[in-house]
């Protein structure tokens, strides 16, 4: 692996060495490493192009890190990366794309990830995209996350994206059983010309369910981010999604929020609220000797946090 | 050494001028100064003035025989004059600790941020990692606004209505956060307020009504005047009354 690869890894799964436990980490295209672990098994796709990630019931306080990273400009993949998660495990997932990109060709991965949670399994995945480059081409990253829960499981998944990536649709499905939780949190900064558009769909089909799907995100520039949060509750349950936005520039941000109760029990909310950076904020911090600038990047900063 | 030379500010209100300010005169240089008077009499837009937020139309303001008319809030913030808000500022994201080190302008531990929070009664451990957001009451966001001018320990303080909106139990508490706010900052304090309890600790009371100085002197000469003038109240309510 060579010192852009390593930098990109850093970014994505804040790696500057090989992990523990077990990992698989994607270095243009190629599997450049991988390791499993009595509990953890990670299996190439034989049809298509990803690996299968097979956590046996019950393991506990372990890591699985999927890192992929992308210098070669012009490189297109689509991977499937499929999550088995048996009963009562409690793991942490780490997963994450950088693209580094100095050609004129556009560089692009898609990955689908799946995850089947089992039950009163708990899991937190975390999603990190980050693109670098001063080529024409550009970097983009459509990724995929289904997700299915068992009985009782509780999955918290946090995606984030700062920088670099020039285009980006973010497609979240999930079904929850019953007593399930799925929290999400994305946080999104976009700047330049870029485009980020997360579209959430999550179905509450178990009784007693419950998702919260939060969004923090900052557009500058001449960006424009679309969110869109799709909450259908079909049973006795509770869904809440929330857009918190910060406009700067000419960004746009559009909010979309759906609730659709289809269950006379059911209890759902939605909150979005967008805006620039108010200015009593900017007027404190100044009053501490910040300069206007340095006041507006922490608040930014803070915001995203 | 604050000077205010001849400040005047006014603004434009339907059509017509409307003066908030007219021909204030002061030098501040005590440790404990507190400036009353009526609502709407001028006290949170010379608070402003000071900290640079609002321009005067007229006159000179001078730190230490230095000209800062022309300084923006950040310029005189770093030249030593802090401001606490009269309705602290919430932030999504930024918590405690954060606000508390970007006062203090360095990097701070965990230890420096307790011995301010802990002045104003506030345990470090409950509150150091807080987002300083919604979740918090009034009055915990008033301590923090003065744990924040605290860790500043600028040569001039200026604090707008510190017992607005919190509640009496709140207030009584902070009162004596007030009382060692001087030993803690080692500069000068300005301090706008309604409040008896506050203006009985000031060594200078400062009256301004209607944007001019009515009334300024030391606390024993001022304090007992303010008292004793209770404006007259309306013959209906009195009858109701008796």
């Amino acid at each position: 692996m060579d010192a852009i690869e390593r930098s990109l890894l850093e970014q994505v799964a804040e790696l500057h060495e090989v992990p523990e436990g077990a990992y698989n980490i994607r270095a243009n295209g190629k599997a450049a490493a991988r390791n499993t672990t009595a509990s953890i098994d990670i299996v190439s796709k034989t049809d298509k192009d990803g690996i299968d990630i097979i956590i046996r019931p019950g393991t506990k306080n372990q890591s699985v890190h999927i890192p992929v990273v992308l210098s070669q400009s012009g490189l297109q993949e689509t991977v499937y990366n499929d999550f088995f998660i048996g009963d009562d495990c409690d793991i942490t997932i780490v997963a994450g794309c950088g693209i580094h990109n100095c050609g004129v060709q556009n560089s692009e991965h898609s990955g689908i990830h799946s995850f089947f949670v089992g039950k009163n399994a708990k899991v937190r995945y975390v999603e990190r995209h980050y693109g670098e480059g001063d080529g024409l081409g550009e970097n983009i990253m459509n990724p995929t996350t289904v997700v299915e829960m068992g009985e009782g499981s509780y999955m918290e998944m946090e995606t984030t994206q700062i920088k670099g990536v020039d285009s980006t649709v973010r497609t979240t499905r999930a079904k929850l059983g019953p007593n399930s939780t799925l929290i999400i949190k994305e946080k999104v900064m976009t700047h330049g010309k870029q485009l980020a558009k997360s579209d959430f769909t999550v179905d509450l089909d178990g009784e007693g369910c419950h998702t919260n799907v939060i969004s923090r995100s900052v557009a500058r520039d001449d960006s424009k981010q679309i969110f869109l949060a799709r909450i259908n509750g079909n049973a006795k349950c509770h869904g809440h999604s929330e857009c918190d936005a910060i406009i700067m520039d000419r960004g746009v941000v559009v909010a979309i929020p759906e609730v659709t109760a289809n269950c006379v029990d059911v209890e759902l909310i939605h909150e979005a609220a967008i805006g620039k950076i108010a200015g009593e904020q900017l007027t404190k911090l100044m009053t501490l000797g910040l300069t206007e600038k340095e006041a507006e990047e922490q608040i930014v900063n803070g915001f995203l946090k | 050494m604050l000077e205010l030379q001849n400040i005047s500010y006014g603004v434009e209100q339907d059509g017509e001028d409307k003066n908030i300010l007219r021909n204030i005169n002061l030098t501040i240089g005590e440790r404990f100064v507190a400036i009353t008077g009526p609502n709407g009499g001028g006290k949170s837009t010379l608070a402003k003035v000071i900290a640079g937020i609002l321009v005067p139309t007229e006159g000179k303001i001078l730190l230490d025989g230095e000209d800062i008319t022309g300084l923006g809030v950040t310029e005189r913030a770093k030249k030593g004059i802090s401001f606490a808000f009269q309705q602290p500022v919430r932030f999504k994201g930024l918590t405690v600790k954060d606000l508390i080190t970007l006062a203090s302008g360095k990097s701070i531990g965990v230890p420096e941020a307790c011995d301010y929070l802990s002045e104003v009664g506030l345990c470090a451990k409950d509150y150091i990692d807080r987002e300083v957001d919604a979740s918090l009451s009034g009055g915990e966001l008033k301590r923090i606004e003065i744990a924040m001018i605290m860790a500043r320990g600028t040569k001039l303080s200026v604090f707008d209505e510190p017992e607005a909106g919190i509640d009496l139990w709140s207030f009584s508490n902070l009162i004596q956060v007030f009382e060692h706010l001087h030993e803690k900052i080692n500069g000068s304090i300005l301090i706008i307020s309604h409040q008896e309890r506050i203006l009985n600790i000031a060594d200078r009371i400062i009256v301004l009504a209607d944007g001019r100085v009515q009334n300024d002197g030391a606390r024993a000469q001022v304090l007992p005047q303010l008292l004793g003038n209770v404006p007259s109240v309306c013959s209906a309510l009195t009858d109701k009354v008796r």
